[in-house]
């Protein structure tokens, strides 16, 4: 167990330190920050004390030794529009997108488990075949999209929900939520189903296909033939066995809603990390994408670690096989 | 989802140029039998003659800026009280034709989606035969590499690398930024079809044909190109057509968010970004035109995309 986990590890650090280069290489294509620094009249030799100061004059791994160093403290420097540092920048607005993230989750799982059963259960009903064809619209439909729509209807025709921003938000500690007031749970919605919509159909697809696996499998078959209930034999049996991987794929996902808050923030004018990440890429500002960069990375890094080490530890196979055992196509 | 075929041998297992038999009998026969396939197959082709016969069929020319009249601007479609015969669907803010301006960025659209598609499939099947064929550093190098990109969204990827070109060439012209969203989509999706491609190239390996061919002293290149490469097709032809719609959404979706192809030349997502300004003006030609166009083409070849994986699935017969 001890060698797969070290394994495990040095492959994540292995990641990040490759996320981290293309971070750092970012920076190569800003130009020179000194000339932003002297004056037109700065001499030669003043520019190359400034450059010697700031260690630029040194190699190239040399200064990414620095830059990782900073980095592991959480130091970006400053954003080269806003001026401020991008940790106290981000550090701001990470509650709003994780909140977001969250609620978005917990809709997707509530709506997509149940649905993806009954859809199982029920498939050769007209009602369960219309959810499957209305699941692929979802897929199909891009998530700003939805976002539009959803607007349109809630916010501009029927005036119900609010259409931007996070509204009356609740400092605790350092964190400010919405999900403390009324109008911040107004403010939620939308954006939160926008968020949920691909999931949830991505989740009940999931639960769907892996209900009609287990329903096919000899000890369903033997469960009826025992006489016990359909009620029992549907989740007592046949779900619990299905629900396994789709444990797996929605603590995955948790990731992709933070990266596909995005599309979402931009729409919604949230302000979260995503707006702030693609405000970054419009101007472009650097300091804030290589953090948004890391951040993101070490968020996919960690969840993928922990939930190949769940596995180890639940299936002893993959600890001997090392870790391409579990990544097939 | 034509569970009544008769039962078909393993097609995967057929020798090379197997693909075309089976174009010739099941999977056409499917296709005519199956409506869904073949509505969206018409939905799709019909996407397609519009944006390739654009020039011709547009009432105007978008880009034209001579022709733009000011005067003319949030004209509602032509059916609506205010409308006019000319604009079919209405003007945008500027007074372009809606309908016209809708050709044009189905163009563009298809064009930076089929390109991309196009570019990542040579990538990926060339660098999953010779992963496959090759093993060693290579193949380890290709998996890790893959391993990293396919634990993170593809949309999010595609953001990243758009960005970084964004940042190296600040000052791009149109070509150059044309060039950076396709090599964006391309580098996002190679390493899919890198990977079902080692993963069919390395069962083929050890198969007999494989093994004769190199007895009687095939070389390495011909043999992949020859006599694995058209084994290892299918699944690629399925992955290929969930990609064009996969690429298209993505580019509207950048696009949209103000980063994709450059404003002269609006792509779909464009027009939707535009039209989301004045949505809540109430003038919803300017986005619904667009939108509806982007979700029909998609969804259209995500059918056709499912319809093939089950038709190409031995098991599924």
């Amino acid at each position: 167990m001890l060698p797969f986990i070290l394994r495990r590890l040095a492959q994540a650090v292995l990641v990040m330190l490759v996320v981290g280069m293309g971070a750092f290489s970012l920076f190569q294509y800003v130009g020179d920050p000194v000339s932003n620094m002297v004056g037109q009249d700065a001499t030669a030799a003043q520019r190359a004390q400034l450059h010697a100061e700031l260690g630029l004059d040194q190699p190239a791994p040399v200064q990414f030794a620095r830059f990782v160093g900073h980095a592991l403290t959480g130091d970006f420097g400053l954003s080269l529009r806003q001026g401020r540092e991008v940790s106290a920048l981000i550090a701001e607005r990470l509650p709003a997108t994780l909140e977001l993230a969250v609620v978005a989750a917990l809709l997707s799982v509530a709506a997509g488990v149940p649905l993806g059963v009954y859809t199982a259960l029920r498939r050769r009903r007209w009602d369960a075949k219309l959810t499957m064809a209305v699941s692929l619209l979802g897929v199909s439909l891009p998530t700003f999209l939805v976002g539009i729509v959803l607007i349109e209807v809630f916010s501009v025709m029927l005036g119900w929900l609010p259409s931007f921003g996070r509204g009356a938000t609740v400092q605790l500690g350092g964190w400010s939520t919405g999900l403390l007031t009324l109008d911040g749970w107004r403010h939620i919605l939308l954006p939160a189903v926008t968020l949920a919509v691909y999931q949830l159909t991505l989740l009940m697809r999931l639960v769907r296909a892996e209900m009609l696996e287990a329903l096919r499998s000899d000890y369903i078959k033997f469960a009826r033939a025992r006489g016990l209930p359909d009620r029992v034999v549907h989740f007592g049996h046949a779900l619990r066995n299905a629900l396994m991987p789709v444990l797996t794929i929605s603590g995955l996902q948790l990731g992709s809603l933070i990266a596909f808050s995005v599309i979402t923030e931009t729409v919604f004018a949230w302000p979260g990390m995503g707006s702030l990440f693609i405000q970054a890429v419009q101007l472009p500002d650097v300091p804030v994408m290589a953090a948004y960069l890391c951040l993101i990375a070490l968020v996919f890094v960690g969840i993928n670690l922990v939930v190949d080490l769940l596995y180890a530890v639940v299936d002893p196979r993959l600890r001997s096989r090392g870790p391409r055992a579990g990544a097939a196509p | 989802m034509t569970m009544r075929a008769p039962p078909t041998p393993d097609a995967g297992a057929a020798p090379q140029a197997g693909w075309k038999r089976w174009w010739a009998s099941e999977l056409r026969h499917d296709f005519m039998r199956s409506p869904t396939a073949l509505l969206a197959a018409a939905v799709a082709l019909l996407c397609l003659a519009g944006a390739l016969l654009a020039p011709w069929l547009a009432p105007h020319d978008p880009s034209d800026l001579a022709h733009l009249d000011l005067a003319d601007s949030h004209l509602p479609p032509a059916w609506m009280a205010d409308g006019r015969a000319t604009y079919l669907l209405g003007t945008d803010d500027q007074g372009r034709d809606m309908l016209s301006a809708l050709l044009y960025g189905l163009r563009i659209s298809l064009m930076v989606g089929l390109s991309s598609v196009v570019l990542s499939v040579a990538i990926g099947v060339v660098a999953g035969l010779v992963a496959g064929y090759a093993g060693g550093v290579v193949d380890a190098a290709l998996m890790r590499l893959s391993d990293v990109m396919l634990s993170f969204p593809p949309i999010l990827i595609a953001l990243l690398i758009d960005g970084v070109g964004r940042a190296m060439f600040p000052h791009a012209d149109d070509m150059l930024a044309f060039a950076v969203l396709i090599l964006a989509l391309t580098l996002t999706e190679w390493v899919r079809y890198a990977r079902t491609v080692r993963g069919s190239t390395l069962v083929e390996r050890h198969k007999e044909y494989v093994q004769a061919a190199r007895l009687v002293g095939v070389r390495p290149g011909r043999l992949l190109r020859r006599h694995v490469l058209p084994n290892v097709l299918g699944p690629v032809l399925v992955l290929a057509t969930i990609q064009v719609g996969q690429a298209i959404v993505t580019e509207a979706t950048l696009s949209f968010l103000g980063i994709g192809v450059p404003p002269t030349t609006p792509s779909l997502g464009t027009l939707i970004r535009i039209g989301n300004d004045f949505l809540s003006a109430g003038e919803w030609w300017i986005t619904l035109f667009p939108a509806a166009a982007l979700v029909l083409f998609a969804l259209s070849v995500n059918l056709l995309g499912d319809w093939l994986r089950d038709a190409l699935n031995p098991r599924l017969r």
